[in-house]
């Protein structure tokens, strides 16, 4: 390999809001710099993970080196960082930044600057990143790039007068977006000859090498063979191999000078030990101070994850542990419920993050769960002045023993067009918010900001929102703090047994419209059963709601003649086919459906 | 030798009723024709399986095969003499439907060798039938009993169906009352309850959902509403005590429950339909037909024009040879499935169960050679203790609560 020129590299990232063509811009700069044929090309070559694809949303960030022949007649390296698009995922967004030093904003050009357009905006000037704007989409009807421009600048402030216009889908002006990399984004400055100061911006698992390990080589040289270590974690080990990233391929080289983005592998078992935005140095010669903003990310939403089938428990561990070698950030422990048997409590950074996880285990691992309502960690205080997490309501004390409890609050920003402002913020008053400020960024567009507490919002926020405006609200928040709050427990009673699983914890205020809505829910998953069965919403062991499925009084099938019997036999067989799938509660039989659709209590409001 | 019992589908109807999903339309007489060509073939190519069986009922089901010409069942009947042994006392049951055949033709079917007639009544109320789009009034069945009768059959069954759109309580009794009360008395009553199908107009009508269109009949006032073909379906609870009512005012009547939907006078259980739920064989013929023989079940195509396409096209010297015959069969049948040995026992519990005396312990063993405890025990201990199930001497039955919810209890025995 020719000797290293940083000044002919280009390390970068394209933050967009969700669905403002990220991926499908970088799918073309990758086409286009040809490290892969159109033929290789599979859409969004970046986004790998079947979830990704189906959803368009990029939930680990990837990384791709592309050689780019410059009108200057240079050749360049450029090292382009996609990052997750999703609040969920935030901190992986902020660590992804960290290794980059400038960054392509997406904005669409129909539908101009959202709320997580300015989050990511935000977040790339923090990390001192140089912001240059492409509008996507010019090929649709109704873009309008001139006043996309103009709103960019407005609201923004950046510089977007001669923004590339392009379409990534028809995959016109991208040449121009090259250009403007090479132009618009500064090339890396470290000191190679200063000790070695890498930051991990993501990693993964291979099952013969261990964790791969994706970093951004600050200053010095990571070399193979050499003995590096973490600084956070503290683990150690030796460098085994270096090398960079072709598009869905590790590409071996000698070593990853300063400015450069690649990956390393060290045998390391455990990812806990290399963790994204740690800094890695050499042992022998370690770098006076790692780099700033480490954190370890702790999750924000909880919930339990059941093995439908009771048998395939060990499974679903086996499933957990290896979700967990690829996603530092999935927490989980086990746990028994009288209902559900055994299973995990598992901690996740947000609703998406969790959803994502019940998708793989349900889609890669082909386990069938069932997954209680979703909550988030409280702090209990108790009336002996000890504190703690509360992650599970089953585990809340006797009232007699708490002092005060204390809820997670996030700091939520909403951009709606002003005609829906008055729905929105009657919504944000049901889910006890508290208004902060309205800041008009056009006459017809308004950011709302409201307080808000997380377990509010972990629900049904983001459907309520998205019908409330017709779509057009785009929501983004971040966690404030913990404040004390009226917190109690409401349990479900099925015939006359509480449900663990079916127990959460709500604002007092909420309690009992919340305890009807289940009541009302439950009586209609909950099938007929030869006896009455009483469904009750109760706090503190007083009954606030019920409702009654009625006994199954009769369950014939009239005739049965010789041609029938086959008929016949296939729906005895549905019958009890539909009873194996049900937990057994006391002596009623619960289909696990009861469980999920809890969580969805103001669809058809 | 073995008994055999012989099913003759007659798919042809005046008219389709609305409720209906039984295999039947309505045909031209050249159609028909060609269908008793084809069917004639069917048998002689089918006997040839039956040898070594001895036929102890025939069963004429359709449709209505009362609506076709009487000779076309004639000519069936003198094939089927021909070609089966049938015994002297076979019980040779057709079904009827009123308006479809007169004097004239019951009396050829009688001396045809049919010896019992299954009158499809429905319901004696003149609304009620309507509403059902069945072809006939009340005063037409009338004139068909009482034909029934003069023609010389002494062994006939009146069928009822029960939670019709828009029908009380009272209503439902009052038919039992009439039927009860006709000059002879039937031997024989079926009382099914009315079943939405797929694919029936009915269904449209009243969708999957009976649960959301039924109302409490005691408190729907009936304003003489104009739109008939709306009317609810009665709720669950008046289905249900129309079950028990039927039960109540049959037996005043002197007439015994033997099946779910069965009731007779002592004696004249329909041995054709029991043969069905004691895991007798049975060999169907004609269109969509279904067999159970020597452990297989099977059914024909329910495609009229492959059926009569298949036979149609078989010359009759085809119909001797061996191989010919083995491929015309395999060409009609359909859904070949051999009953393995727990398929045969969970056949024995649910069919076995919609009989009122229930299944033998004694023959359960005898038939698998295994006590039915070791099998199912704890099945019928946990039916027991909701007194769903009953254990008495040999005889393991449903419960009266136990009959209600048969389905319930039946699919326990499946494995």
């Amino acid at each position: 390999m020719a000797e290293f020129d940083q000044s002919k590299v280009r390390n970068f990232c394209i933050v967009a809001h969700i669905d403002h063509g990220k991926s499908t811009l970088a799918d073309r700069m990758i086409e286009t710099t040809g490290v892969l044929t159109s033929r290789e090309m599979q859409n969004q070559v970046l986004d790998n993970m079947d979830i990704e694809r189906e959803r368009g949303i990029t939930i680990k960030s990837q990384a791709v080196r592309m050689i780019y022949k410059a009108k200057d007649g240079e050749e360049y390296v450029f090292n382009m960082i996609d990052t997750p698009g999703h609040v969920d995922f935030g901190y992986e967004v902020s660590r992804s930044l960290a290794a980059c030093d400038g960054a392509i904003l997406v904005v669409d050009a129909t539908q101009g600057v959202e709320a997580q357009t300015l989050a990511n905006v935000y977040l790339a000037l923090d990390h001192d990143l140089d912001v240059f704007p492409v509008i996507n989409k010019i090929d649709l009807p109704s873009a309008r790039p001139d006043e996309v421009k103009e709103e960019i600048e407005d609201v923004i402030g950046i510089e977007a007068h001669d923004a590339p216009l392009v379409s990534a889908k028809m995959g016109t002006g991208i040449d121009d977006v090259l250009e403007a990399v090479v132009n618009r984004i500064p090339a890396p400055n470290g000191d190679p000859k200063e000790p070695l100061k890498a930051l991990i911006f993501d990693s993964v698992y291979d099952s013969y090498r261990g964790v791969i390990v994706f970093v951004r080589v600050r200053d010095g040289v990571l070399k193979k063979g050499m003995t590096a270590k973490c600084m956070a974690s503290g683990a150690s080990w030796e460098v085994v191999e270096v090398g960079y990233f072709g598009p869905g391929q590790f590409i071996p080289c000698d070593e990853l000078s300063a400015g450069s983005v690649g990956y390393f592998t060290a045998s390391i078992k455990n990812i806990q030990d290399a963790r994204v935005g740690d800094t890695v140095t050499e042992v022998s010669r370690p770098c006076a101070e790692p780099l700033p903003g480490y954190k370890k990310v702790m999750p924000m939403v909880y919930c339990g994850l059941y093995p439908a089938d009771t048998a395939r428990y060990p499974e679903l561990r086996d499933a957990l542990e290896k979700l967990q070698l690829n996603d530092a950030s999935l927490f989980y422990e086990p746990e028994t419920s009288q209902a559900l048997g055994f299973g995990f409590r598992a901690g996740f950074l947000g609703l998406l993050h969790l959803e994502v996880i019940q998708e793989r285990l349900e889609r890669e691992y082909n386990i069938d769960l069932v997954s209680t309502a979703p909550g988030v960690v409280y702090k209990v205080h108790k009336t002996d002045g000890t504190v703690f997490d509360l992650t599970n309501p089953s585990n809340l004390p006797d009232p007699s023993e708490i002092d005060y409890m204390e809820e997670p609050i996030v700091n939520g920003e909403i951009m709606v067009t002003t005609d829906y402002v008055g729905s929105i913020m009657q919504l944000c008053q049901e889910r006890r918010g508290k208004y902060l400020s309205t800041e008009y960024i056009e006459a017809t567009r308004a950011i709302l900001k409201y307080e808000l507490p997380l377990n509010e919002i972990i629900y049904d926020f983001f459907d309520a929102l998205k019908s409330r405006s017709r779509g057009y609200a785009s929501f983004d928040y971040e966690i404030k703090g913990y404040e004390q709050s009226e917190l109690v427990k409401l349990d479900i009673l099925i015939n006359r047994e509480q449900v663990d699983a079916l127990s959460f914890i709500v604002h007092k205020d909420g309690a009992y419209e919340r305890g009807r809505k289940m009541c009302e829910k439950l009586k209609g998953e909950i099938p007929r059963h030869l006896f009455e069965i009483p469904i009750q919403a109760a706090v503190g062991g007083k009954i606030i709601a019920r409702e009654t499925v009625k006994a199954m009084r009769k369950d014939v099938l009239a005739k049965c003649y010789g041609g029938d019997i086959s008929r016949k036999r296939k729906l005895l067989e549905k019958q009890k086919e539909g009873k194996k799938k049900m937990r057994q509660i006391g002596s009623v039989e619960i289909p696990q459906q009861a469980f999920l659709s809890v969580l969805k209590l103001d669809e058809g409001n | 030798m073995n008994s055999l019992g012989i099913y003759i589908h007659i798919p042809f109807c005046i008219r389709k009723c609305l409720y209906c999903d039984f295999l039947s339309f309505s045909k031209g007489r050249a159609q028909q024709a060609l269908y008793f060509d084809a069917l004639e073939k069917e048998i002689l190519i089918a006997t040839k399986d039956c040898r070594e069986y001895e036929v102890d009922s025939v069963f004429f089901g359709g449709g209505t095969p009362t609506s076709v010409e009487p000779e076309c069942i004639v000519r069936i009947m003198n094939v089927l003499r021909d070609n089966f042994q049938i015994k002297n006392d076979a019980e040779i049951t057709m079904e009827c439907n009123p308006g479809t055949a007169d004097y004239e033709a019951l009396k050829k079917y009688r001396e045809a060798g049919i010896n019992r007639l299954s009158i499809g009544l429905q319901s004696a109320n003149d609304e009620e039938l309507k509403r059902l789009g069945r072809i006939h009034d009340r005063s037409m069945f009338e004139d068909c009993y009482k034909n029934a009768v003069k023609a010389g059959f002494e062994n006939i069954n009146v069928d009822l169906m029960s939670a019709l759109p828009g029908q009380s309580l009272e209503a439902w009794e009052d038919n039992l009352r009439y039927v009860c009360d006709l000059e002879p008395a039937p031997q024989h009553i079926s009382a099914y309850s009315l079943i939405i199908e797929e694919g029936t107009p009915f269904y449209e009508m009243y969708g999957d959902d009976s649960e959301e269109n039924s109302i409490d009949y005691a408190s729907h006032v009936q304003a003489g509403s104009r739109d008939d073909c709306r009317l609810p379906l009665p709720d669950e609870d008046t289905e249900r005590k129309m079950y028990h009512r039927t039960e109540e005012i049959l037996s005043a009547h002197g007439y015994h429950r033997y099946e779910i939907s069965n009731y007779s006078e002592n004696g004249k259980e329909c041995s054709h339909n029991l043969r069905y739920w004691q895991g007798g064989d049975y060999l169907g013929v004609g269109l969509g037909a279904a067999s159970l023989m020597k452990g297989e079940r099977f059914h024909n195509t329910s495609d009229f024009e492959r059926y009569i396409e298949v036979l149609g096209n078989a010359l009759p010297d085809k119909v001797d040879g061996d191989n010919d015959r083995v491929q015309l069969l395999s060409d009609i049948r359909e859904d070949i499935e051999k009953l393995d040995e727990k398929a045969k026992m969970e056949e024995f519990m649910f069919l076995g169960l919609r009989l009122t005396e229930g299944v033998s312990a004694s023959e359960f063993k005898d038939r698998f050679g295994i006590e039915i405890g070791e099998v199912y025990g704890d099945v019928i201990e946990d039916l027991r203790e909701k007194e769903l199930l009953e254990w008495e001497g040999d005889m393991i039955r449903l419960s009266s609560a136990g009959l209600d919810v048969s389905n319930y209890c039946m699919a326990e025995f499946l494995f």
